[in-house]
């Protein structure tokens, strides 16, 4: 493989890949505060 | 008898004779990496040892790196191996709050585009004449992350990895230098005054807090399994943390561990300064590509905030995608500095701990990815 399609390839998919991985990972923990939400009796006494 | 007094005397100061011109550049330069530890407080944890064991590594003679030397033992037995940087990532997890992010999920993205510059400068170490894995070893500078840049470095481009490591260390502790200008550059007055209360985020259960680090691990390896060492020792040790079960092996973990391994770290990272390797052109362009990316990092991660401003009809300041690098917590403090020097009441802090935070998880997710790709393409 060539230096300018691997370039090309790490920027596309490294780049999309980094942001899809964590914009999945927001929505699951949107979702995981929703499922399980903090309650009074956590807070340390 | 006099043949073995000469012969005897010749062996002291053989040192002075053996010297090679790059050693006596090498040991002012690991001096002035003490200077920075110790005198400008930058990174003392690594640049002392640092820059003693490039110190070491450049008297002639001594044989530290040769073949059973103990600076090669302790370099073969961590940093060849990988270990050192993964037992330190489990520290970094036991140490690291990620509630701020739990608070504001959404701040998750701009810990994703504070990683940009990663990729950016792989490109341009290209376009220079790296090699693919060079460039690679290059560009992870830009994860602002020490024992991530380490861990790709001595995988994939040992030869760089002090140049790498050197560059990674300093640039993280000028980001107070750099970062003001180019969030100055890149945002109007009406944005940087944009006031985010802290009102609005809600405390979060400690079952979240528990089931992040599991979520992150399983999640994060099934899409980047290359990148599983390094996301699975730092989510180990946020859960120990996070759980309280373990809090003797947490206590040992951001304590004992994490400062016995960065001693051995720092001292073997030194001993790759040897001058005869490090001293040329290209540990230059390393260095000066090393602080394109970390600045390339800043960049997107406020043109990213700007970005997120918009969607949001005005109600996220974009400073706070400054704070989307790994540099923790100081780059959340430079983002709370800066709001209040444009807005007294303006208290960013919480906000850019959460990008901080991001940015954490970002560069482990992005040197996972980045692994995961390159074996996908077959190289390596």
């Amino acid at each position: 493989m060539d230096n300018f399609t691997f370039g090309i390839t790490m920027i596309i998919v490294g780049m999309g890949g980094t942001i899809l991985t964590l914009w999945i990972m927001s929505l699951i923990m949107s979702l995981l505060t929703k499922v399980f939400p903090y309650k009074k009796e956590e807070e340390p006494n | 008898m006099l043949d073995a007094v000469i012969n005897g005397l010749s062996g002291l100061g053989a040192g002075f004779v053996s010297l090679h011109w790059s050693n006596p550049i090498m040991i002012v330069i690991g001096c002035i990496l003490l200077y920075l530890g110790i005198k400008k407080d930058f990174e003392p944890l690594l640049l002392v040892p640092i820059g003693f064991g490039c110190i070491l590594v450049n008297i002639p003679l001594a044989g530290l790196m040769e073949e059973e030397g103990f600076l090669r033992t302790i370099y073969d037995a961590g940093v060849i191996t990988e270990l050192f940087p993964l037992l330190i990532f489990i520290g970094i997890g036991a140490m690291t709050d990620f509630t701020p992010l739990l608070q504001n999920p959404m701040t998750f993205l701009l810990g994703a585009a504070g990683q940009f510059g990663i990729f950016l400068t792989l490109a341009l170490a290209l376009i220079l004449g790296f090699s693919k894995l060079d460039a690679v070893s290059i560009g992870i500078i830009g994860a602002c992350d020490g024992p991530t840049a380490i861990y790709v470095a001595s995988k994939y481009a040992p030869h760089l990895l002090g140049a790498v490591s050197v560059a990674a260390y300093s640039y993280m502790s000028l980001v107070p230098v750099f970062q003001p200008p180019i969030m100055k550059l890149l945002t109007t007055e009406k944005e940087r005054v944009i006031v985010m209360s802290s009102k609005g985020l809600k405390p979060v259960s400690k079952t979240t807090k528990m089931l992040f680090p599991l979520v992150m691990t399983v999640l994060g390896g099934l899409i980047a399994p290359m990148g599983l060492p390094l996301i699975g020792t730092i989510m180990l040790g946020n859960l120990m943390k996070e759980s309280g079960a373990v809090s003797r092996l947490t206590k040992a973990s951001e304590n004992e561990i994490a400062n016995i391994v960065t001693l051995f770290l720092g001292i073997s990272i030194g001993a790759t300064m040897d001058g005869r390797a490090f001293l040329n052109p290209q540990t230059l362009i390393i260095l000066a590509l090393g602080f394109l990316a970390i600045c390339l990092d800043t960049v997107c991660g406020v043109l990213f905030g700007k970005l997120m401003c918009v969607m949001s009809g005005g109600k996220v300041n974009p400073l706070i995608g400054a704070a989307g690098i790994s540099a923790f917590p100081m780059s959340a403090r430079v983002v709370q500095k800066e709001g209040l020097k444009y807005n007294k009441k303006n208290h960013l802090l919480m906000h850019a701990m959460g990008a901080n935070a991001g940015g954490q998880v970002g560069s482990v997710m992005a040197a996972a990815v980045m692994l995961s790709v390159l074996k996908g393409m077959g190289i390596i």
